[in-house]
């Protein structure tokens, strides 16, 4: 593409403003150079993983190392399907973070609505209180909750990592910046045909807020999938291991099993690559539109 | 006559309730499981902040001895001084790099922006465990790509995870490369926002691009650049998967603590060694130690505007 620019420019202008036009030619060619460099820079260990996935446990470990597989194999993906239950903690990962996402969601919008569209003694305060329960740092709570739930059963069990940032004040205070914009017309003329304010909320406001949902959903979601402490504290058994604290215990005593993690790693990676890269724009939208608060 | 006054008032805030129970009961969830999850333990570990335990026994009261054996001691010391040479080693550089990729981003004469943008971003939603370990391999002295490629300009192996030093600087480089595209579109966002006229003018009054970016861009990128930071304040004194599995034979610590950071210390204290007592001053300390810091760089990067 520079290549273009540079044929079209030299015939056109060859005389005129020739030392001008170069140098601005060699700038551009660096500023390409360099964010050319930083992309495969960020892709690089992405890149690694991936093919160290499908190289041999023999392959991992010889010298030198190799960047793409000298005979690929599917075998790691196999034995965590056979020797580890990879399937089941791929689906725990799922099954958490999709009702997670589902249940955060919903409470986060409904305490959004009430905050936006309502009038009622005491709202300020209680959104300022809200906005400071930001300040406090998760693992504050941590040990406190670990006693509770050891308690109530909720050690290994999914509830412990769905309930704790199930209404979240970033997600309400998110959800209040998009429905505040909402004109009170709309919800009046729905009073008037008789819909109940939770009907409204259902009806009108959700399907309304469509656009922050996604933005916020895939914020919770991805959140949710790569957490790492808090499952790691509470999930004991095998089989109740989300995807990422099952590839911190395949490695056990001996020699680090690469290709295994290596291979889990990619398993669990790619649904949020995809993800991300369908959903890009709502992506970034959310975390800016996220960040603009501060 | 008093009591009577009172109670009239109570009975109308019932009924101001009764009145307005829609709204209320809306906003109710948040504040049951605030109250919950985070509004008791946090309360909770303040008191146990003062407590010896190990979780099962009995509680033995020690006041403040805990905060004051932290301070004694080498560990939470040498974590918070290795919070601070990591921030050191990458808060400032990554904050720069992602201001100049944002603005060569934002700049009307290049192309392929949003695929440069797609690539920069991705490492900020892959799982931070399974590319930490695509780390530990990259950087292995003897079967890891980054010395083979140093080995071609006749460098001898190096024992990257093995050294205090390089360990953090290991460290440093696996966040940045995940947090550098997270800013990078924060303040791309910001940069954005900025009217183009002030540009133009800036040129027609015949400001060079130079004094256009000290003059226009870095003031009224302030609260963006402070929110990066604020950010990374925060992140890097709570960082804990990245040390975890970088340097999981030593559950985190790394050479000679050189990565122990304020979480990792935590975690070890408290699940590890089953002192919940102690576990919960570190929490507590680091609490407030933060909010100080945050209170601090908001005082001096907030000011000068």
């Amino acid at each position: 593409m520079s290549l273009k620019v540079s044929s079209h420019s030299l015939r056109e202008k060859r005389l005129k403003l020739r030392g001008e036009k170069k140098k601005m030619h060699l700038k551009k060619t660096l500023v390409y150079f360099f964010l050319i460099l930083i992309s495969v820079a960020m892709v690089m260990p992405l890149v690694w993983m991936f093919s160290s996935a499908f190289k041999f446990r023999a392959e991992i470990f010889s010298y030198p190392p190799t960047l793409f597989a000298k005979n690929p194999t599917l075998s790691s993906f196999f034995s965590l399907f056979d020797q580890y239950p990879f399937d089941r903690n791929l689906f725990n990962s799922f099954f958490i973070s999709a009702s997670y996402t589902a249940l955060a969601l919903f409470f986060c919008s409904l305490a959004a609505f009430g905050f936006a569209k309502y009038q009622f003694p005491g709202r300020d305060y209680l959104f300022l209180l809200l906005l400071g329960t930001l300040i406090v740092p998760f693992h504050v709570t941590m040990i406190p909750l670990y006693v509770f739930y050891r308690k109530i059963g909720w050690i290994n069990k999914f509830w412990g990592l769905i309930f704790p940032g199930m209404a979240n004040a970033f997600g309400i205070f998110f959800m209040r910046q998009y429905l505040i914009k909402i004109p009170d017309d709309f919800l009046d003329s729905a009073r008037i045909d008789g819909c109940s304010e939770f009907k409204i909320f259902l009806g009108i406001i959700l399907p309304i807020a469509r656009p922050a949902l996604t933005g916020l959903g895939i914020i919770f979601f991805m959140g949710s999938w790569n957490n790492f402490l808090w499952p790691l504290i509470i999930l004991k058994s095998r089989e109740m291991l989300t995807a990422v604290v099952a590839i911190r215990q395949l490695q056990g005593v001996l020699r680090v099993p690469y290709d295994l993690i290596m291979a889990a790693s990619a398993l669990t990676v790619i649904p949020l690559i995809i993800l991300f890269l369908v959903l890009q724009k709502q992506f970034i939208a959310g975390i800016t539109k996220g960040a603009i608060k501060g | 006559m008093a009591k009577q006054g009172q109670e009239i008032k109570k009975e109308s805030l019932f009924k101001k309730i009764r009145k307005n129970k829609i709204p209320y009961l809306f906003i109710s969830p948040f504040f049951i499981l605030f109250a919950i999850f985070l509004l008791y333990p946090t309360a909770y570990s303040f008191y146990l902040s003062f407590f010896k335990w190990n979780g099962t026994g009995p509680k033995l009261y020690v006041g403040l001895l805990n905060y004051i054996n932290l301070f004694a001691n080498r560990p939470f010391k040498q974590s918070l001084m290795n919070g601070v040479i990591i921030f050191l080693e990458y808060v400032p550089s990554m904050t720069l790099l992602a201001l100049i990729l944002a603005s060569l981003l934002n700049s009307k004469y290049l192309k392929l922006q949003g695929v440069f943008r797609t690539f920069i971003f991705l490492p900020y939603v892959t799982a931070t465990v399974a590319v930490a370990f695509s780390f530990q391999l990259l950087l292995d002295k003897k079967y890891g790509l980054a010395n083979l490629f140093l080995g071609f300009f006749g460098t001898e192996p190096i024992g990257w995870l093995n050294t205090p030093n390089l360990a953090r600087i290991c460290l440093s480089s696996l966040v940045t490369w995940r947090w550098l595209g997270y800013n990078m579109v924060i303040l791309l966002a910001g940069l954005q926002n900025i009217p183009l006229e002030l540009y133009e003018a800036a040129k027609i009054d015949g400001a060079t691009p130079t004094q256009s970016f000290f003059r226009i861009t870095l003031p009224l990128m302030k609260p963006m650049l402070l929110f990066c930071i604020l950010l990374s304040t925060v992140g890097t004194f709570s960082l804990f998967e990245e040390p975890y599995i970088l340097f999981l034979p030593s559950r985190g610590a790394g050479p000679m603590d050189a990565t122990l950071t304020p979480v990792v210390y935590l975690y070890q204290t408290g699940f590890r060694y089953l002192h919940f007592g102690s576990a919960s001053s570190i929490a507590y300390a680091l609490f407030i130690i933060l909010f100080l810091a945050s209170l601090f760089e908001i005082k001096i990067l907030g000011e000068k505007k």
